[in-house]
């Protein structure tokens, strides 16, 4: 039972990390690696051998209904897949850009208690512990983006502290609601006992639900946190950040919630499209009129949240696919391109776009990987954002929103017009720099081109003998409710 | 007057009797935890008092001396690093992550319940721990400088 080690591990790094380091940090990172590697091995292999099936780890022997349980199908392992691999390349990516801050173990504590709360959030089956690891990854967030210590990182980590707090008090709300209305936590049984509640009551449960993971998740309205944070962290934390930490607590949940418990209500699924829909053209136009490349690129993950939104509010299983394709291509390419802003950081000291300049020369893997995520994030074939995209787009249209569809491609559109700005004056501008600071290392071209591999060979993901064995069993468990009850609670209803 | 930090004599007097029974105290919640209300958490809260009543009566040099700092950080990172072990026991002996692995006793003895006395134990050390560095480090920190965990 490979379970409950995905939060035991990363537990276990951290702590031995604080206890263990001394002054240096060669052993944080060597714990660091250690963890981060047997976690990657761990998911891939639950990933290949789940065979479609659930199962089901009861914490210290109490079963479900009892105790805390934590559930282990598809759609938990491809998120575990996406957290450690993405999580791995930051930290390869992490120890010239933290080691140019500061020579400091506290940075890799706090980022494997980061990786504990997005495995524990992924993993659990309980509707309480699952508001505990979320704020056990905020947390450790919040320190993170604050970790340069200089004025705006503590100005945008107040913003993010605030806000999150504000969501998670939401949260809390709907918990508070949701047990006084099912006397239950586990996520299973309260799926089975809901249609048996009065609907205003869930009306409103999901509304609050909605609204706190929505401002986890960046959609539009509850938007306002995110630009500052991702852009004033460091760029290994940007790319967790807008990678898979705005995924593993906002969107994965909402899957789970809206889905498997409450089972796609109507009311909900159209606001997913309308919320969706908004994020889409209004973050890509926020975007495309500034000129810090890591704000640019902060403003875009808004954007891109939007496409994921709008496939889960179609409902359609096309929909759904396309939503799971493009959380999956999102994480690669946003990673990437917050890697090359903090490889361009690093080399010329600025994210001004204008004082960028001719880089392709002097930074040839860097600005290599970057045209390559900048293709895929526009939706440019082969690679992997035009797949995705397409399949959300042919989905709007068959399931007969025309005007979502268009609302999509619009947005790729000015995707499109963004990142030509981005390759025009970062990479391939006037500006001749001869006295870069430093170069970037071995390990951080290494998880550039590791990433930049992936955005082209996860479009093979498309291919139906690649699907069926990776994005459908997904699709499978988003859409069958009554599958997931009977899983958990372990009888026939 | 040599000694200048900290409060009045009286209130020394006072704190050099009192932190012993307020220590006490938190022991006694700390290991009834799994027969009278209270445990690790409640208990941990009062050990971190107690050490804080003396933070506040003899001033921050004398505790940083009478404490050693850096035994408290370790003692910190040990008792949660411990808290896994038991658990990960608790899968070797128990069958399930935090299971209980020991014999369960005699209903409301002192020695009983399996694993819950061991583990309020660790969470009361840890929780007192942490408590007292949090307010330590806000003492401790210099508004021009910056602190240093």
């Amino acid at each position: 039972m490979i379970l409950p080690y995905f939060v035991i591990l990363p537990l276990l790094a951290a702590f031995l990390i604080t206890l263990l380091a001394g002054k240096k940090d060669d052993w944080a990172i060597t714990l660091a690696f250690m963890a981060l590697i047997s976690l990657l091995v761990l998911s891939i292999f639950g990933f290949v051998t789940m065979h479609e099936e659930t199962v089901v780890y009861s914490m210290s022997g109490w079963d479900a209904p009892i105790g805390i349980c934590l559930v282990q199908d598809a759609l938990s392992l491809f998120m575990l897949v996406m957290i450690n691999l993405i999580a791995l390349t930051s930290l390869c990516f992490s120890i010239q850009y933290i080691r140019h801050l500061s020579q400091d173990w506290k940075y890799y504590a706090l980022f494997m208690l980061l990786i504990a709360g997005m495995n524990g959030v992924v993993v659990t089956g309980d509707l309480f512990n699952l508001y505990v690891f979320m704020e056990i990854a905020l947390i450790s967030a919040f320190a993170l983006v604050a970790y340069g210590c200089r004025a705006e990182e503590y100005e945008a980590s107040f913003k993010y502290a605030v806000m999150g707090g504000l969501s998670s008090s939401i949260i809390l709300i709907g918990i508070a609601f949701t047990y006084s209305a099912t006397s239950s936590l586990t996520l299973a049984r309260i799926a089975e006992v809901l249609p048996t509640v009065d609907p205003r009551l869930v009306l409103w449960i999901g509304a609050l639900f909605l609204a706190g993971f929505g401002l986890k998740a960046a959609s539009m309205p509850f938007h306002a946190w995110l630009p500052d944070a991702h852009s004033s962290a460091p760029a290994p934390i940007s790319s967790m950040l807008s990678g898979v930490l705005i995924k593993a607590l906002g969107v994965y949940v909402l899957f789970r919630l809206f889905f498997n418990v409450f089972g796609a209500p109507a009311i909900f699924m159209q606001l997913l499209l309308v919320l969706g829909a908004l994020s889409i053209v209004l973050g890509v136009f926020l975007a495309i009129g500034q000129w810090d490349l890591k704000r640019l690129l902060a403003y875009h993950s808004i954007s891109q949240i939007g496409y994921i939104l709008l496939g889960m509010g179609l409902a359609t299983p096309l929909g759904i696919l396309g939503a799971v394709f493009h959380l999956l291509n999102h994480a690669l390419f946003k990673s990437l391109l917050f890697y090359n802003a903090g490889a361009v950081e690093m080399v010329l000291g600025t994210r001004n776009l204008r004082k960028m300049g001719k880089l392709a020369k002097l930074l040839p893997v860097t600005s290599g990987t970057s045209m390559v995520a900048s293709l895929s994030i526009s939706g440019i074939p082969p690679f992997n954002g035009f797949f995705s995209k397409l399949i959300i787009i042919i989905a709007a249209i068959q399931a007969g929103h025309p005007i979502f569809a268009f609302w999509a491609v619009l947005g790729s559109l000015l995707t499109l017009a963004s990142f030509m700005k981005v390759q025009r004056y970062g990479f391939y501008g006037e500006i001749e720099h001869k006295t870069p600071i430093m170069m970037p290392g071995n390990l951080v071209r290494f998880a550039m081109l590791t990433l930049a591999v992936l955005c082209v060979l996860s479009s093979l993901m498309v291919l139906p003998g690649i699907r069926e064995l990776t994005l459908d069993p997904v699709v499978d468990v988003i859409l069958n409710k009554t599958g997931y009850i009977r899983m958990v609670c372990g009888r026939a209803l | 007057m040599k000694d200048q930090q900290g409060m009045s004599i009286i209130v020394k007097t006072v704190t050099r009797v009192s932190v012993w029974l307020i220590l006490l105290y938190g022991w006694y919640i700390i290991l009834h935890g799994h027969l009278t209300p209270g445990g690790g958490f409640a208990g941990g809260v009062i050990i971190a008092l107690a050490f804080l009543n003396v933070m506040l009566a003899y001033g921050k040099d004398f505790t940083v001396k009478w404490l050693n700092i850096q035994f408290l950080k370790d003692m910190e990172a040990a008792s949660i690093t411990l808290f896994l072990v038991m658990g990960l026991l608790g899968i070797s002996f128990g069958g399930a992550f935090l299971a209980n692995f020991l014999g369960k006793g005699k209903l409301f003895h002192l020695f009983s319940a399996g694993t819950i006395p061991l583990f309020n134990v660790i969470i009361g050390i840890k929780v007192a721990m942490s408590l007292f560095l949090v307010v330590w480090v806000l003492a401790d920190i210099d508004s021009t400088k910056g602190g240093e965990l």
